[in-house]
């Protein structure tokens, strides 16, 4: 990219040299500094004693088998899961919707909407957590399905909306014209035309809409019940009780769940870029 | 290495300001440029309405009112606030913390945005993954790694031990000081992806031109990529700002009860004394500096993307 960078570093000497060093030494110490914390949790995990030390010693599965026997972690986890999901439907649904009416239709006070969408995104978590503790606790609606699945389908709607509404502005219009022109109904149009060109940006909202419930702690903190808590609301529980290394086999498995579904979403948005380019 | 790092993984206002009007000529056929009808559109915005309107914005709008209105019309709660010393000592802790830790990720961070651009090969993906793979981590999962780091017998203090450096453990854990080693790990890849998508922006050959013209690669730095990066540092230094005034993971499990910060001190109203309307009135005040400064800033950012037509 720099091709005179070399003429530079002959006539400058030693110190450019040395300058270049350490900046070098500087972004590894970052670097380090960066992942450090990440890659200490998976070789604790895989510890053989019960206290956590580093470098581990041993290698054993029991802090993974104690994770698979123990009815909370399952229960926990299996609830979180059914949260994301359905968060993940309702969202993309709702987020499409919305998309397609901010871009193509006629929408009195767009601007603002926009705004408002964020939001969502900037509003301290906290804040959120405990106003809507306030707004369902007396209706009942704290530790059930459908309270934490309003709530974060409104965190996480933004990302479905954004990401749909780039789609939609990236496809030729005129495709759907096409289709009218020869007769399709609006709706046939859609569905034919429309829908499977947008369809990877569709997926990528999905997946980051999953991502915002599976990963989201403070609200679901809150309005966690006895019966049904979240995973992140146990990890937090437990971090803060007890430091045994089944968190520590429970948080590897977070990374690699949350790492695969954001390559995944940066995959299909990459895609995204790909087909719809003109 | 991936130029689909865009800017709508970080920052998504622009993305939706960038989005080109569809103006069509063929369009002019059907309802005014194929938009949707009024009816239809209404109908596909109404569901998104609804939710984020009964779920996020009523329950927000009640608690700030409950702040000025229970027991009666009061301004108690604010008063109560601006006049113990500790309320606001914790305000103040939480600014300055939170514009340590950007100060502290924007060192840290622009070297590592220009590190991107420049890498190649094997290294582009080694320094890609330092910056997502934290990033994608969730935020429990790191706190948790710094609280196992930090404490008494933690890593950090058995190795200072057996390297004969102390005798007793230091107390590491519970301090301010570890609250802000932990945030700035926490919100460093939101100061590198902003800068990170200015600096790829910028061409090549605007370096190579100041460097033709005879000035050293430092001058060309400071005199051409610098000023050019600057709505990128802009964006995430308001970003890691913002992010880190509302922070309640970190300063609730690396700082403990003896770091309080405005948003665990919401928290700690709301669940340990029941105040919830002071709890209310603690959060009017965090949603004003983080709306504030939002707002202040985006109005920045866009007069310097006018300026630099980046």
């Amino acid at each position: 990219m720099f091709p005179q960078r070399r003429r530079v570093a002959l006539t400058e000497g030693f110190s450019w040299r040395a300058t270049r060093l350490g900046i070098g030494m500087f972004c590894t110490a970052v670097l380090i500094f960066l992942i450090l914390p990440t890659l200490l949790v998976v070789p604790m995990s895989f510890s053989a004693t019960s206290y956590l030390r580093f470098p581990p010693s041993g290698f054993s599965l029991q802090w993974y088998h104690e994770y698979f026997k123990d009815p909370e972690w399952v229960s926990a986890t299996l609830f979180s899961l059914r949260i994301a999901c359905l968060t993940m439907l309702a969202s993309t649904v709702i987020g499409t919707m919305a998309a397609l009416a901010l871009v193509r239709g006629r929408v009195p006070g767009r601007e603002t909407i926009n705004a408002l969408l964020l939001a969502p995104l900037i509003v301290p978590h906290i804040i959120v957590a405990i106003a809507v503790y306030l707004q369902f606790a007396p209706l009942r609606l704290t530790g059930t399905t459908v309270g934490f699945v309003l709530i974060h389908s409104a965190l996480a709607v933004p990302y479905v909306v954004i990401i749909v509404s780039v789609g939609l502005t990236r496809i030729d219009f005129s495709l759907e014209m096409a289709a009218l022109n020869l007769g399709a109904s609006r709706l046939r149009a859609f569905l034919e035309v429309t829908m499977p060109l947008i369809m990877p940006a569709i997926a990528a909202g999905a997946v980051f809409a999953f991502l915002a419930s599976f990963d989201e702690t403070i609200v679901s903190f809150y309005i966690s019940g006895v019966e049904n808590k979240t995973v992140t609301r146990k990890l937090f529980e437990d971090i803060d009780f007890d430091l045994s290394p089944v968190i520590a086999a429970v948080s590897t498995i977070f990374v690699v769940v949350t790492i695969g579904l954001a390559l995944l979403g940066r995959l299909v948005k990459t895609r995204t870029g790909e087909t719809t380019a003109v | 290495m991936e130029t689909s790092l865009s800017t709508h993984d970080v920052t998504p206002s622009a993305t939706l300001e960038a989005a080109p009007s569809q103006t069509d000529l063929t369009a002019g056929v059907f309802s005014q440029r194929g938009q949707l009808p009024a009816v239809t559109s209404l109908v596909l915005i109404a569901p998104l309405a609804l939710l984020l309107g009964w779920a996020f914005f009523m329950p927000i709008a009640k608690l700030l009112f409950q702040s000025i209105s229970t027991p009666t019309w009061t301004l108690e709660h604010y008063s109560r606030l601006i006049h113990e010393p500790l309320y606001m000592r914790i305000i103040m802790r939480t600014v300055l913390i939170s514009l340590s830790t950007t100060l502290a990720a924007l060192l840290l961070g622009y070297p590592i945005a220009v590190l991107m651009t420049r890498a190649k090969g094997l290294m582009a993906g080694l320094v890609a993954a330092c910056v997502l793979v934290p990033l994608w981590t969730s935020v429990l999962v790191r706190s948790y790694a710094w609280i196992v780091l930090l404490r008494r017998n933690g890593i950090i203090n058995n190795a200072l031990r057996e390297w004969g450096l102390i005798d007793q453990p230091l107390s590491l854990l519970y301090t301010e000081g570890a609250v802000l080693v932990a945030m700035i790990h926490v919100l460093l890849p939101f100061m590198i992806l902003p800068i990170y998508s200015t600096l790829i922006n910028i061409s090549p050959d605007l370096t190579k031109a100041a460097l033709n013209l005879g000035a050293s690669e430092a001058r060309a730095f400071r005199t051409v990529t610098l000023p050019l990066s600057l709505p990128g540092v802009f964006a995430g230094c308001l970003m890691v700002f913002v992010l880190a005034l509302g922070f309640y993971i970190t300063p609730a499990l690396v700082g403990g009860p003896r770091t309080l910060m405005i948003a665990t001190l919401i928290s700690q109203q709301a669940t340990a004394f029941l105040n919830w309307p002071f709890a209310g009135a603690i959060s009017l005040v965090l949603l004003l500096l983080s709306l504030g400064i939002t707002i202040a800033f985006k109005r920045l950012l866009r007069i310097e993307r006018m300026v630099t037509g980046v």
